[in-house]
Formats: structure tokens, C-alpha cells, sequence
């Protein structure tokens, strides 16, 4: 058995009447745009070389229309090719008959999609047993191995639920369900999480790593998000228009970027800079006003379990913070709520980057008060939430 | 000065009308077997129809229409009203003659999906099939009734054979229409994904496409149900038995009274079918979701 599971050799896939011209042309060098301009072929795929590492995750990362998702959908042959040859095992892809093609389908490859492709006139159960439905198993058989997958992607219990009730992220993995219940050999997953937000994106991809991990899989993993690419994959390669343009681990392809453009994607995933405090803030659990009584303000804390308090007027605009310690002192010798509130506070504006704040964030003693023109309390960001963000 | 040459159209060919219903009557007297044939499997299925419901007692049917209508419209109240709109029918004395109508309507809607469903998948999965059976479809639900009632009766003679058939052209096109419509609105990705996993091209139609255009189909189904009611009347003209006959009659007595009383029957009766079958495939679109 050879290191290699997959390997494509020359692959081109044109969209349009005149391919052998705009073949012609590809071959003398002319770009996606010249030859949809010339010929009014669309140019989705050319000349793509690539081999895929048995029981790693392959991560094909490119921006919409560089083909990814072209790519991805040669391997199970959803799209055929133009030209070129697809090795799987050393069988090619090119030459199978219908017969052939299903029966490969069945066994040797499965796919996750980016809008999930489930059936909502069927439960979760009859989802992930559709695959060996169709390849004829037994029912008794195929629930039975539907249930392993469904347990595996910690679905446990939700067998009869109805798809439509289900959250996006719930549905993803009984996508993921639906393809390991097959026991494939290659996993093709295209944007599997896009559609999701980005803290059940990041569940899934720790799901994925964990499971891909245990079960050895080979995972061809599509992706435009960079940050995605190098968290998961043992192996990058980027796309543009249609063309590889580089193939390495995550750490090779940082230290030595192919090009410009590159270097570019790159640059991108360093979150800092393009992360600003709107997407990390959070909202305080709880807020008093400066007429509350101290009492009151402890009560609070205490109800919350934390050590201090925003303090904002009837505009919401923002008088200060209340510290716990200081609301004991305070309680023992008679003073007024008003007196000890600390007004000398960090504050920051919602559209500041993460970068800018990171200094400010680590100093302050209390998480940082995001606040308006008006000084209105927007939400807080405390320093856990700005170092999460740069995981 | 003469202008009127520009306002005639300046040539016209003549057409020698008398040989095409020569020829068109010629061929159904040299194929009379076949025609034949059809003729009579189509009576003895309307017959069969008519037999059963005449022989399901009347409480029975009126029990029925309330049990579908509660079903249907999870409202008691509905039920009722549907029930009571039934029974209204048979309080003014034309109960065989509904069922003789219905019978009718069933066949015709019967013949019509029976054709109407598999040329609406076909349509659905080949470009090519599409491009060429649209205008085929335009024209049979554009070109007036009356005109079918021609062939029809050369072909089949007067009777609900013909009547059928006419009703059958006339209200198939909705059901091959929204079939080939759902089927073609079936999500991308999930046909990706039933495809993905090696199914086969009957696999992917009966249990992905049709089940996801369900709620498209049966809209289809409807639709078909409500043309074929409203071809009632024109069939009695063609020698078909029931309430469209009854409203004929009226009209060439000039009847007021009779006329209104059979054309409520018929109000009625579409009324009460479109709302049954309605609520039925509402009821199944809300459990498949969306």
C-alpha cells in the first residue's frame, strides 16, 4: 500500500464549446480572463497535479471561483474531468464504468457539504443510513451501523429528530454522520463549516480533528478560510483561477511562500489585525445604577459569582465600577455607593482592533468597557476573550 | 381612390378543410378497433367508479368527507361544514347525479396523473425532452375546450369515454408542469449528496427528488383535480351524464331555478375537493418541514 491515495495527474476541467482552443491557449500561458474572453470557455480547473497523503487531512484552500470546489467534486467524479487522469489506489477514476463509478462511491469515498445536502423528509437516522441503503445493505444492519456513526459524532439520542429541527451545527454533524457511516476511505468535505458561526465552527473542527484522528481517515478538506487550512491540515494547497498555486505543511508554506499572493493569504490569518472588539465583546451579566443601595449591588455580585459591577445611569451611559471589596468596606462603615465607585476605568470603542487593545487589556485589573460616543456601556471584553481570539 | 388593398390581407391559400375531417374520420374508421378498445376500458373504469359510490351509503360519504376535512384542517369546525355542504347536495335530490359527475372526474383525473406523473419526471431530467413538449403544453392549455370535444367525439363516439379523454388533455398539463417544476427544485447539494453515495438513477428519483418535491407535486395533483371539475359542463356536451348535464338541460329550457340549484352542486363538490386534497398535502408539507 503506497503513502499516496490519491493522485491527480494533469487535471483540467473547461466549462464552454471551444475546449481544444482554450486548451490551446492554456498550454501558450493565457490567464482564465484571456481565454473566456477569446473562446467563452470557462476555465475552472487546469493542469492540477497533486498527490494526497493516505490518512492525513488535505486542506484545498482557495477564494471563490479558484475551483476548489470543482476539485473536490473530480474525486468522487460528480464532475469529470476535461482531461488529465485521477489515481484512487492506483485505479483510475477516468475509466469506470457506471457500474464501477457506484459501487466506488459506495465504499471508497463520501462527502460533507456546505449547506449540509440532507434530506428533510427523513429523520436523522434515515439520513445517515442513506448511503448503505443504497448499496443494498439490510435494514436491520444499516441502522444499526448509522447508530455507531450518529454516536460518534455525539448525536447520541437525537435518531428520530427531524432535520429542520435541528441547529446548523447539529446538522453538519449528521452530515459528517452520514459519511462516516459508510467507512470510506477518503472523506471529501466541501466548506463543511462555513455555514456556521464561528464558535460552533470551531466545535466542529476540534470534533473533525478528534475523530479524523481516532479512525485514521484520509480527509480532503475545502476551505477559503485560512486560519481553518493551517489549523487542520497536515497538508496546504492554495488555489487561484483555476491553478495550483502551492502545495506544503501549514509551517513550510509560513516560512516560505510560494508568491505575493501567498504570502498574502497568509498575512490574513495573523487575526489580530483584522479581529476588531466587536467580534469578541461580551455582555456584563449585570449592571446596578448609582442609586442602587449597597445591598443591593452586593446581592448582585454575589448572585453572579463575580467581584464586580458596571455602574450606568438610566441612558445606559457609563458612571463607573464597583469592586466587591470596596462594596464590603463600604457596607462596614456607612458609605454611600456613590463615593467608592471607581470612575477611573479602561474604556475602548467597539471598532478598535484586537492589536490595539491587547496592551490595554492585559494591564487593566477589571475586563476593558466598550462604550460609545456617548459613553454609553456597549459590552465588555475581558482579557480571556481577546487571547481566545487569537487561538 | 381604392385603399382597399390595404386593409385586405393580400393572400390567402384554400384550405380544403373537408379533406383534412375526411381524412381524420377516415383514419378513425380504419383504427375503429383500437379506438374501440380504449372506448370500452375507459366506460367499464368510469362504470367500475360510478358502481363503487353508488354503492357506499350516503352517511358513509358524509362521515368520510368530515373525517378528512377534521384531518385535514385539525379544526372540528371544518368538518362540519364540509359535511353539511355534502349533504346539501343530496337534500336537493341530486346525489346519483353527483356521483355520476364524480365518477367522471375521478377517471379523467386518474388517466391524467397515471400519464401526467412520469412525463413530468421525464421532463424534469432531460433539457432536450423540455425544450420540445413546453409548447405541446401551451397549446393544450390555452387552446379553448370545445375544440377537444371534436376529436374526442370522432375517435370515441358520444359518452364519458370521450368525455375522459377530453378531460384528460385538458387537465394533465398542471400535473406534468409542477411535477417537472419540484423536481427540478429539489436543493442542488442534496442531489449532490444522494448522487455522492452511489445511488442509482431510480434510487435518486424515488427516494430523494419525488419525496422532496412532494409538496410541488401535490400541488400539481390539485390543480389537475380543479381543471377536471370545471370540464363538467363542457363534457355534457358531449353526452356525459351527471350535474354538468343537468345545468345543460336548464339552459336550453331556459330553467332559472334548475340551472342555479345544479351549478351550486357542482360549486360544491369542487369546493369540497380542492379543500380535502389541500389539506392533505399542507398537513404532509408541515411535517416535512420548511
Amino acid at each position: 500500500m503506497s503513502d499516496i491515495i490519491v493522485e491527480t495527474r494533469h487535471v483540467s476541467k473547461l466549462y464552454g464549446i471551444r475546449r481544444e482552443d482554450a486548451m490551446r491557449m492554456l498550454r501558450k500561458g493565457a490567464t482564465k480572463e484571456e481565454v473566456l474572453k477569446e473562446t467563452g470557455v470557462t476555465t475552472a480547473l487546469y493542469d492540477i497535479s497533486l498527490q494526497i497523503p493516505r490518512g492525513k487531512i488535505f486542506v484545498i484552500i482557495g477564494l471563490s471561483g479558484s475551483g476548489k470546489s470543482t476539485m473536490i467534486r473530480c474525486f468522487n467524479r460528480l464532475h469529470r474531468p476535461t482531461s488529465g487522469t485521477i489515481l484512487f489506489d492506483g485505479v483510475d477514476l477516468m475509466k469506470l464504468s457506471k457500474q464501477e463509478l457506484r459501487e466506488f462511491r459506495r465504499r471508497k469515498v463520501a462527502m460533507v457539504f456546505q449547506s449540509f445536502g440532507l434530506m428533510n423528509h427523513r429523520n436523522v437516522l434515515g439520513n445517515v443510513a442513506y448511503g448503505l441503503e443504497v448499496s443494498g445493505m439490510a435494514r436491520g444492519e444499516r441502522e444499526q451501523r448509522a447508530r455507531e456513526a450518529i454516536e460518534l459524532v455525539s448525536l447520541k439520542g437525537w435518531e428520530e429528530a427531524m432535520i429542520d429541527s435541528l441547529s446548523g451545527g447539529m446538522r453538519q454533524r449528521v452530515g459528517l454522520a452520514r459519511a462516516l457511516a459508510n467507512d470510506p476511505e477518503v472523506l471529501l468535505m466541501d466548506e463543511p463549516f462555513s455555514a456556521l458561526d464561528p464558535l460552533v465552527r470551531k466545535d466542529m473542527q476540534f470534533e473533525l480533528l478528534s475523530i479524523q484522528r481516532r479512525l485514521g481517515k484520509t480527509v480532503i478538506f475545502i476551505t477559503h478560510d485560512i486560519d481553518e487550512a493551517f489549523r487542520l491540515g497536515d497538508m496546504v494547497a492554495i488555489m487561484r483561477d483555476g491553478r495550483l498555486i502551492q502545495v506544503d505543511t501549514p509551517e513550510g508554506m509560513s516560512t516560505n511562500p510560494a508568491n505575493d499572493y501567498v504570502r498574502r493569504f497568509i498575512d490574513s490569518a495573523d487575526k489580530s489585525k483584522v479581529l476588531t472588539v466587536r467580534n469578541i465583546m461580551i455582555t456584563p451579566v449585570s449592571l446596578i445604577k448609582p442609586d442602587d443601595g449597597i445591598d443591593h449591588a452586593l446581592r448582585v455580585m454575589r448572585s453572579n459569582a463575580i467581584s464586580s459591577v458596571y455602574v450606568v445611569d438610566n441612558q445606559m451611559k457609563l458612571t463607573g465600577i464597583l469592586t466587591l471589596l470596596d462594596a464590603v468596606r463600604a457596607k462596614r462603615d456607612n458609605i454611600e455607593l456613590s463615593k467608592i465607585i471607581l470612575k477611573d476605568i479602561a474604556k475602548t470603542s467597539i471598532d478598535a482592533s484586537v492589536e490595539e487593545i491587547m496592551p490595554l487589556a492585559v494591564e487593566s485589573p477589571y475586563p476593558l468597557t466598550v462604550v460609545d460616543e456617548e459613553q454609553r456601556l456597549l459590552g465588555i471584553v475581558t482579557k480571556a476573550s481577546v487571547l481566545s481570539s487569537l487561538l | 381612390m381604392n385603399v382597399d388593398w390595404l386593409f385586405d390581407f393580400p393572400y390567402r391559400i384554400k384550405l380544403n378543410t373537408d379533406a383534412i375531417d375526411k381524412a381524420v374520420r377516415g383514419f378513425a374508421a380504419a383504427y375503429s378497433a383500437f379506438f374501440d378498445g380504449i372506448k370500452m376500458t375507459l366506460t367499464s373504469f368510469v362504470g367500475a367508479i360510478n358502481w363503487v359510490l353508488s354503492h357506499v351509503p350516503w352517511f358513509i360519504l358524509v362521515a368520510l368527507v368530515f373525517f378528512l376535512g377534521y384531518k385535514g384542517h385539525k379544526k372540528v369546525r371544518s368538518g362540519i361544514l364540509y359535511s353539511i355542504l355534502l349533504c346539501i347536495i343530496g337534500i336537493f335530490g341530486l346525489w346519483s347525479l353527483m356521483n355520476l359527475t364524480l365518477s367522471i372526474v375521478l377517471a379523467g383525473v386518474i388517466v391524467a396523473l397515471l400519464f401526467g406523473l412520469p412525463i413530468g419526471v421525464l421532463l424534469s431530467n432531460s433539457e432536450h425532452a423540455n425544450r420540445l413538449i413546453r409548447p405541446l403544453l401551451d397549446m393544450m392549455q390555452t387552446m379553448p375546450v370545445f375544440v377537444y370535444l371534436i376529436p374526442a367525439v370522432i375517435f370515441f363516439g358520444m359518452g364519458s369515454a370521450s368525455a375522459v379523454i377530453a378531460t384528460v388533455i385538458y387537465a394533465m398539463v398542471p400535473v406534468i408542469r409542477l411535477t417537472s417544476l419540484g423536481i427540478r427544485q429539489v436543493n442542488t447539494e442534496v442531489v449532490e449528496a444522494a448522487r455522492s453515495f452511489g445511488s442509482t438513477k431510480l434510487q435518486l428519483l424515488f427516494k430523494v427528488q419525488v419525496p422532496q418535491a412532494l409538496p410541488t407535486i401535490m400541488a400539481g395533483v390539485n390543480q389537475t383535480l380543479m381543471m377536471a371539475m370545471s370540464m363538467v359542463v363542457t363534457c355534457s356536451m358531449i353526452g356525459a351524464r351527471g350535474l354538468g348535464n343537468e345545468v345543460l338541460i336548464a339552459v336550453n329550457r331556459i330553467e332559472i331555478s334548475r340551472g342555479f340549484i345544479a351549478g351550486s352542486a357542482v360549486v360544491i363538490l369542487a369546493i369540497l375537493l380542492d379543500r380535502l386534497t389541500q389539506g392533505w398535502f399542507s398537513e404532509k408539507k408541515k411535517e416535512g418541514g420548511e
